[in-house]
C-alpha cells in the first residue's frame, strides 16, 4: 500500500495526483434512449455517472459491482473506446480526451486492455505469433525477426513456450487462450492494463493461475493496473485498493483489506455478507437485500440504493430502533408503484406480507402506517402512497450522497456518514 | 426407510464426436437419499452436468449414450424405461433447474400459461385449478403481485426473478428429487444468496430430496449435506460437507479448495490441465497433476473407494494401507 492510501477524500479536484498513472474525475457515460417513430431521444440511460478515482504507478486497484453496475463501461470510457460523455481522465497529467491522433496512438501504446471471454479474442485462421506481435506492427515495429524475438519473449513470460507461435488458438484451452490476450497487451510494454473480468469465463483452478500470473507480471513489469470483476474474492487476492460502484457510481474506495474488514457503505456491507463462504460452519450469513437491481434508465432520487439498502436512514420526527424502517419503506415504494399485492385482505396479512410487526414501536409512526393499510384495502393505493410519502420521507431519496471521508479513514457515498449524519439518529450514525 | 431415494450405481455416459469417443461419465456411483442436498462439484469438463442429464436421460441422443449402470429412484430402474414412462418422472416426481433461465422459458407463452401447461402434463386437472396452482407456486417462490405477474412474458422479468420462474415450473408437481444445474450461476451475487435461501426453504416445506451441480465451493458449503467431488468422468471422493471441506482427502480436492481466490494469501495453483477426454490416463485420472503421486497410481485404473472414516470415501492410493504418504500430504498442511 502507497503511504497516499488514506487521501482519497480530495476528490473531483482539477488534474489528477503527481503519482497517480491514471487519475479519472467524475467520468460520465451517458447513453441516450431513443424511441417512437422519430428515435428522439427520450431519456438517457447513466451507465457511468460522475465517476472518480486514480491508479497510483505500480498499483492495482479494481472496480466491483454487480451486472449492469457501469464497471465495464468504465473501463472502455477510460481509455476512450467509447467516447465519454463528460468528466476528464488523466494519463499521467494529461487529459486524454485532448488528445490528437498522433498523441493517441502513443496513449495506445502505454494503455492495454484484457477481456473477459479469451475464446473471441483472436482471429481463428492467425497463428499465435501472428496475433500477439500484430500490436508491434501496427506501432511501427515491423522487423519480422525482431518482432519474433520480443514475441517469443513475452510468450514464456506468460508461462508458454516460444515453439507456440507457430500453433492457432483453437489448440490451446481456456486458460492458455487467456496468457495469450496477456501476451499481446504487454508486448509492446504498456503502463497500463486494464483487464476486464480476464478470470471469470475460467474455471477456479485456472482462475488461480492467471491472477497468480498477474500478480508475478505486475511485480515484474512494475505495471499499474485497472482490474474488473464482479467477484470479490478475485478482487481481494490482487488488488491494493478497491472501488465498488452500484447503479453507475462509485460508493466507496478502500485500501483492500480496510474494505473487507470494515465496509463503510451498506451496498458494499451486503454484498460482501452474500459471497457464500466456503465453511460450512458458517451458513447463513448473507445479508438479504430485498428486489433487484433497478432500471438504469429511471434510477431512484437521492441515493440509487436507497430502494434496497438494509439501513436506509428513517423519517426525521419517528423513531425506528435497529433498522425496522426498511420494511415501511418497501411497503411505501410498492404502493408508490402500484406494485402492493391485491390478493392481501386483511391488515395483518399485508403486515406479515412485508414483514411489519402488528404494530410498530413509534406509535405516531404506526397510526400513519395503520391508515395506509386501510387505504390499501379500500383499493385506495394512491392515498395510501401519499400518506406515507408525506410522513415518511428520507435522506436518502432526497438527497444524494457524495463519495466523503468517513470516520474509517476512506471514502464512502452515505448518508449514515458525514454531513448528512446530522438527519441520522446517533447510534445509526456511528459504526458498529 | 428403505434405501436411498436415488442411487446412481456405476453409470457410464459417452458420446461420440469426430475426435473419438469421450467417457464423460465413466463408473459415478452416488446415492440421494430423501431430503437430502447433494451437491456434484468439479470443474468444467468434469462430467458433473452430464451425469445429472442421464438421470432422467435427457442427454441428447446421438452423440450421447448410456452404455453402462443402473439409476434406481424409489427401486425403478430409469435407464431402462421408456420415453413415455420417462416422461411421467421429468417434471413430476423430478424437477429441474437449468443453469440459464433465459433459456429455460418460452418467449412467446406467458409464466402463467407455461406453468399451466407444466401442471397439466402431469395432473389431469381442469385449466382453472392449474391457473391457481401456478398463481400458489410464483407466491411460494417469492414473485410479488402474483394477479398481475402470471400473465407477464419472462422478458418482463429479471434474471432472478425468472430463475424464480423456472424454479415454481420445477416444483409445479411437488418433486421428491430437484436436480438444479448450476442455478446460480448466471445470477448476481446478491441475487446468488436470495435464490439459495428460497431453495432451502423450499426444501424444508416440501422435505424434497436436492441434487445440486454447482463448480463454486462457497455454495457447496452453503447449502450441501453431502458432496461428491468429481473430475474427469470420475468421482474422486463423497462425504459429509464438513468431512469435505474440513479433512479433504483426496489431493484434487484439496487442491480445488486450496485455490479459491479471496483468502488472503498467495493462490496455490492445481498445474497441468485436464486429461484429453478421448483418452484419459491409465490409473488415477488425476495423478498427471497430483503432487503425491507415485508410480502405482499409474496404472490398474482408478483407484478404489476407501472408507476414511464414517462414510467418507475417497478414490486415492494414498489412503491404501500399503503406503505411508498420508503424511506428506499433512506435511504441506502449514
Amino acid at each position: 500500500m502507497t503511504e497516499h492510501a488514506h487521501d482519497g477524500g480530495e476528490h473531483g479536484a482539477g488534474s489528477g495526483e503527481s503519482d497517480a498513472v491514471l487519475s479519472v474525475r467524475n467520468l460520465e457515460k451517458h447513453y441516450p434512449v431513443r424511441s417512437g417513430l422519430l428515435r428522439r431521444v427520450t431519456g438517457h440511460v447513466k451507465a457511468v455517472d460522475g465517476v472518480s478515482f486514480d491508479v497510483r504507478e505500480g498499483e492495482t486497484v479494481g472496480l466491483v459491482g454487480e451486472s449492469g453496475c457501469g464497471k465495464s463501461t468504465t473501463a472502455t470510457s477510460l481509455l476512450r473506446l467509447e467516447e465519454p460523455t463528460g468528466g476528464a481522465v488523466y494519463f499521467d497529467g494529461e487529459d486524454i480526451t485532448e488528445y490528437d491522433s498522433s498523441e493517441e496512438q502513443a496513449f495506445r501504446r502505454r494503455a492495454q486492455m484484457v477481456f473477459q471471454d479469451p475464446n473471441s479474442a483472436f482471429d481463428p485462421r492467425m497463428t499465435v505469433g501472428e496475433s500477439v506481435a500484430e500490436p508491434l506492427g501496427i506501432h511501427g515495429l515491423r522487423d519480422r525477426q525482431r518482432q519474433q524475438r520480443i514475441v517469443e519473449d513475452i510468450l514464456e513470460r506468460v508461462g508458454l513456450a516460444a515453439s507456440d507461435t507457430d500453433r492457432y488458438p483453437h489448440e490451446f484451452s481456456g486458460g492458455q487462450k487467456q496468457r495469450i490476450a496477456l501476451a499481446r497487451a504487454l508486448v509492446l510494454n504498456p503502463d497500463l492494463l486494464v483487464a476486464d473480468e480476464p478470470v471469470s469465463a475460467l474455471d477456479v483452478s485456472v482462475q488461480a493461475e492467471i491472477l497468480s500470473l498477474l500478480d508475478d507480471l505486475q511485480q515484474e513489469l512494475g505495471l499499474s493496473m485497472l482490474l474488473i470483476s464482479h467477484d470479490l474474492g478475485v478482487v481481494r487476492q490482487v488488488c491494493d485498493r478497491v472501488g465498488v460502484m452500484y447503479l453507475g457510481e462509485l460508493v466507496e474506495l478502500a485500501p483492500t483489506e480496510e474494505l473487507f474488514a470494515n465496509p463503510q457503505h451498506p451496498y458494499t456491507e451486503a454484498l460482501l455478507a452474500s459471497i457464500p463462504n466456503p465453511n460450512p460452519r458458517q451458513r447463513g450469513g448473507a445479508v438479504e437485500l430485498t428486489g433487484d437491481v433497478p432500471d438504469p434508465s429511471s434510477p431512484p432520487s437521492g441515493c440509487s440504493f436507497h430502494p434496497r439498502c438494509p439501513r436506509v436512514v428513517p423519517p426525521e420526527g419517528y423513531n425506528f430502533p435497529n433498522d425496522s424502517f426498511r420494511e415501511v419503506l418497501d411497503f411505501r415504494l410498492d404502493a408508490e408503484t402500484g406494485d402492493v399485492d391485491d390478493d392481501l385482505s386483511t391488515a395483518a396479512a399485508v403486515r406479515e406480507d412485508y414483514g411489519l410487526p402488528p404494530e410498530l414501536p413509534d406509535g405516531d409512526a404506526d397510526a400513519v402506517l395503520s391508515a395506509a393499510i386501510e387505504d390499501v384495502l379500500a383499493g385506495d393505493t394512491e392515498s395510501a402512497a401519499e400518506r406515507l410519502g408525506d410522513a415518511f420521507s428520507t435522506v436518502c431519496e432526497r438527497e444524494a450522497p457524495t463519495l466523503a471521508e468517513t470516520d474509517a479513514g476512506h471514502p464512502a457515498a452515505c448518508h449514515l456518514h458525514g454531513v448528512a449524519s446530522e438527519h441520522a439518529p446517533p447510534e445509526l450514525a456511528g459504526d458498529d | 426407510m428403505a434405501g436411498p431415494l436415488l442411487s446412481v450405481d456405476d453409470l457410464h455416459t459417452q458420446f461420440d464426436t469426430e475426435e473419438g469417443t469421450v467417457k464423460a461419465v465413466d463408473g459415478v456411483s452416488f446415492d440421494v437419499r430423501e431430503g437430502e442436498t447433494v451437491c456434484l462439484v468439479g470443474e468444467s469438463g468434469s462430467g458433473k452436468t452430464v451425469a445429472c442429464e442421464s438421470i432422467t436421460k435427457l442427454v441428447p441422443r446421438p452423440p450421447g449414450r448410456i452404455t453402462g449402470g443402473e439409476v434406481r429412484f424409489d427401486g425403478e430402474d430409469l435407464t431402462e424405461l421408456s420415453g413415455k414412462a420417462l416422461r411421467e418422472y421429468r417434471g413430476g416426481r423430478i424437477g429441474h433447474v437449468f443453469q440459464n433461465p433465459q433459456e429455460a422459458l418460452d418467449p412467446v407463452y406467458t409464466v402463467g400459461d407455461q406453468l399451466v401447461e407444466a401442471i397439466r402434463l402431469h395432473r389431469d386437472v381442469p385449466k382453472a385449478a392449474a391457473r391457481e396452482r401456478a398463481a400458489e407456486l410464483l407466491d411460494r417462490v417469492g414473485i410479488g403481485d402474483v394477479s398481475e405477474r402470471i400473465d407477464d412474458y419472462p422478458h418482463q422479468f429479471s434474471g432472478g426473478m425468472k430463475q424464480r420462474v423456472v424454479i415454481a415450473m420445477a416444483l409445479a408437481c411437488d418433486p421428491d428429487l430437484l436436480i438444479a444445474d448450476e442455478p446460480t450461476t448466471a445470477l448476481d451475487v446478491t441475487i446468488q444468496a436470495q435464490v439459495l435461501r428460497l431453495l432451502n426453504d423450499l426444501q424444508d416445506e416440501h422435505g424434497m430430496a436436492m441434487l445440486f451441480v454447482t463448480h463454486d465451493l462457497g455454495v457447496v458449503a452453503e447449502i450441501a449435506d453431502r458432496v461428491v467431488v468429481m473430475y474427469a468422468g470420475k468421482v474422486m471422493e463423497t462425504g459429509d460437507v464438513y468431512q469435505v471441506f474440513e479433512d479433504p482427502s483426496h489431493p484434487y480436492t484439496r487442491a480445488l479448495l486450496e485455490c479459491l481466490p479471496g483468502r488472503g494469501r498467495a493462490l496455490d495453483t492445481i498445474g497441468g490441465t485436464l486429461p484429453d477426454p478421448t483418452s484419459p490416463p491409465d490409473g488415477c485420472r488425476f495423478h498427471p497433476r497430483c503432487p503425491h503421486a507415485v508410480p502405482e497410481c499409474e496404472t490398474d485404473g482408478q483407484p478404489g473407494f476407501r472408507d476414511v472414516g464414517g462414510g467418507h470415501d475417497v478414490s486415492c492410493l494414498l489412503h491404501d494401507d500399503r503406503h505411508d504418504l498420508p503424511r506428506a500430504m499433512e506435511a504441506d498442511d502449514d
